[in-house]
């Protein structure tokens, strides 16, 4: 929530809307909408379930969101997770097998897509490569049907916003990355849909372009109130835009929640793992009196997470914690020992990546749940004083970012 | 390896060029000066007409030969083949391209299986049939046989040329409100005019430069298409053969191939959907 009023506050043009926004913890609230007339729009998935023919498992497993009136929702997970299936379910492009979908109170689940009252941005943008971009933006409004006047104040209106004046005489393929993907956006506000739809939009920009497109992708959305649904695979992005985020594998939910909760509260590994980069270090390890032995140390297990386990009857637990969970201290002091294999020099802070000490008779990140985490640990350090690789250090880990996982369905125990 | 001068190496790419086109030209050429040689001359083999004669272009044109009914006879039937072979394979191939449906693979196949079998084989049985149907003598009888021949060439060309386009395209001007049909025709086929365009050229050639059913299925002289009317071109006596006439038929027979391209190849652009996608 921090991050995205920061980028608020960047974009001049919004500026003066930010005091009228709702605060981002509660999406419910109604935004500032700027020339719209009030209306909500709410879009739910319920129990929606998408099969493809000869798959082993549905590609959408009875997802249920429910996503409030001008709230901006990302969709993130890696690939083939159901993201993108479950957007173009939304925009009418793809069968919807079970469940229901709503957008307001229409049941739109088998409409077309022409029906909807949503905008798209594709991956690729989709431009009309035969029309200039004045008239792929207005080809939706002069489909429906629009006065010629009211289609030209539009489209003149977003190319406006979106400083695309200039070229609104050019065929597509006369505009660069950046304006074309400026463009396929154009093409969606002059519609004021009740729904965006956005597809990896910024997948095809250079990684400066992307950052700055992000941050006025985000702004531009918040200024303008429409409810958003947004695909990525990149968690930056996620955690930077989304008002609440949701987190999908292998076509099923997560965790859908604000990018701070995501983050503090990850409700699984996976989304431990998914979510932060560096990612979360995840360490299954052996229960033994009542804690477990990590590098060489101790961790003692809250209480909570000891009856639960017993619960589950399980002798082992996955323990994680952030890198910024690892606070370098003096040798000779109590605490995790980690030879230092390769260390990561950012100017603003540094991380080392290295194995804990005893991680071969003791505790292992690989197998189970944790599968695919990575046997290394990393830890965030002083960039002034980074260590060197091969170097011997220690590292205490604070009790508040540590993180207790159940080993055998990957569910985080809470410790409180 | 790499000893040849760049301006050796430009020098022989040139030359290799020019042999090419000549090999391809070469027959024409030949034509177009046969045509041009007094009948006296026809067998002379200098490599221009010593003496330049339009008599054979006459005899063509003559209204005894019938030829230039003949001409609009094989406009009619090329025509009207191309035009209704490109609209059903235009359906067909969206249909191939999007279209998920079981059995397509064999769908596809089976359509290009049909263009297989040798006109020869099947031209005897279409006799009987059109007999029956009493077509003989009919633009149909060559109309309907053509198209069965250019349909599987034009379905899978333009299946080849939907299938490139980027989906969202579709997607895309759906979710602006088209339905599927309008998306179809108004941001489809005018992206895909250019593949159109060389398929209905294809189509075209393919029927104008049909003989064999043409000849079986017409006896009256003025159902005759031009190939067929050439080759029954008739000369002064029964032991001469007309080359001059036939040589000059020809020429008037390939001249509306050659405008007809020249005209699309402008609208032939490579590249039209440039800019769609990324």
């Amino acid at each position: 929530m921090l991050l995205t009023c920061q980028l608020i506050h960047s974009m001049t043009e919004t500026a003066q809307s930010v005091t009228l926004c709702t605060p981002l913890s509660m999406p419910s609230g109604g935004r500032c909408r700027e020339g719209l007339s009030l209306r909500m729009t709410t879009v739910s998935f319920e129990k929606v379930t998408r099969c493809y023919l000869g798959a082993d498992r549905p590609a959408v497993d009875a997802l249920h969101l429910d996503i409030a009136d001008g709230e901006f929702l990302v969709l993130v997970g890696p690939s083939g997770c159901g993201k993108s299936t479950s957007l173009r379910m939304l925009a009418g492009l793809e069968d919807v097998d079970d469940g229901v979908i709503r957008i307001g109170d229409r049941d739109v689940t088998h409409l077309p897509p022409k029906d909807r009252d949503i905008a798209m941005v594709f991956q690729n943008y989709a431009l009309y490569p035969h029309m200039s971009v004045a008239d792929n933006m207005g080809f939706a409004l002069k489909v429906a049907g629009t006065p010629k006047d009211e289609i030209h104040r539009r489209v003149q209106e977003a190319a406006r916003i979106l400083d695309l004046e200039a070229y609104l005489h050019r065929r597509p393929k006369a505009l660069s990355g950046g304006q074309r993907q400026r463009v396929a956006m154009g093409r969606a506000i002059v519609r004021e849909p009740q729904v965006f739809l956005m597809d990896e939009p910024l997948s095809n920009l250079d990684a400066k372009l992307r950052t700055q497109t992000r941050t006025q992708i985000a702004a531009l959305q918040r200024r303008l109130g429409i409810t958003t649904v947004y695909v990525t695979h990149d968690q930056i992005e996620a955690m930077t835009m989304g008002d609440r985020v949701a987190v999908l594998k292998d076509g099923v939910l997560q965790q859908c929640a604000a990018p701070r909760v995501l983050y503090d509260e990850p409700a699984n590994v996976f989304v431990a793992s998914f979510i932060g980069s560096p990612a979360m270090n995840l360490q299954e390890a052996q229960l033994a009196d009542d804690g477990v032995q990590l590098g060489g140390a101790r961790v003692p297990l809250p209480r909570r997470v000891l009856t639960a386990v017993a619960a589950e009857g399980a002798d082992r637990v996955v323990v994680g914690f952030r890198p910024e969970a690892l606070e370098t201290v003096a040798p000779g002091e109590p605490g995790l020992g980690m030879a230092v294999s390769m260390v990561e020099e950012l100017g603003a802070e540094a991380y080392a990546y290295g194995i804990l000490q005893g991680d071969h008779d003791g505790g292992s990140s690989t197998g189970g749940v944790t599968a695919g985490a990575g046997a290394g640990v990393v830890a965030r350090v002083d960039p002034r004083t980074p260590p060197r690789k091969g170097e011997r250090i220690t590292l205490r880990l604070r009790a508040d970012g540590t993180y207790f996982f159940s080993a055998t369905t990957g569910e985080r125990l809470p410790s409180e | 390896m790499n000893t040849l001068s760049p301006k050796l190496r430009k020098g022989l790419l040139y030359a290799g060029v020019a042999a090419v086109v000549a090999y391809c030209l070469a027959p024409f050429y030949w034509m177009l000066v046969s045509s041009l040689r007094r009948t006296a001359d026809i067998f002379s083999n200098s490599p221009f007409p010593t003496r330049l004669s339009l008599e054979n272009y006459l005899a063509v044109l003559d209204p005894s030969e019938s030829f230039t009914r003949a001409l609009l006879n094989s406009v009619v039937v090329a025509g009207i083949t191309t035009a209704v072979a490109l609209a059903l394979a235009t359906f067909t191939a969206y249909a191939m391209a999007r279209l998920e449906f079981r059995f397509k693979r064999l769908v596809l196949t089976l359509i290009i299986a049909t263009s297989m079998f040798p006109v020869v084989s099947i031209v005897v049985p279409l006799l009987k049939m059109f007999v029956d149907f009493g077509w003989i003598n009919s633009y149909q009888a060559m109309i309907v046989p053509s198209m069965s021949f250019t349909l599987p060439l034009a379905v899978w060309n333009l299946t080849a040329f939907f299938r490139q386009m980027p989906q969202e395209l579709e997607h895309a001007a759906m979710v602006d409100g088209c339905t599927r049909g309008q998306a179809f025709r108004r941001i489809i086929v005018p992206l895909a005019a250019p593949g159109m365009f060389t398929t209905a050229i294809i189509t075209f050639i393919a029927a104008w430069n049909e003989f064999l059913i043409a000849l079986s299925m017409t006896n009256k002289p003025e159902m005759q298409t031009a190939p067929v009317a050439i080759s029954k071109f008739s000369g002064a006596s029964q032991f001469e053969t007309p080359f001059g006439s036939q040589m000059a038929a020809g020429v008037l027979v390939t001249i509306p191939l050659v405008i007809m391209v020249l005209v699309f190849q402008r609208r032939i652009v490579a590249g039209l959907t440039a800019g769609a996608a990324k």
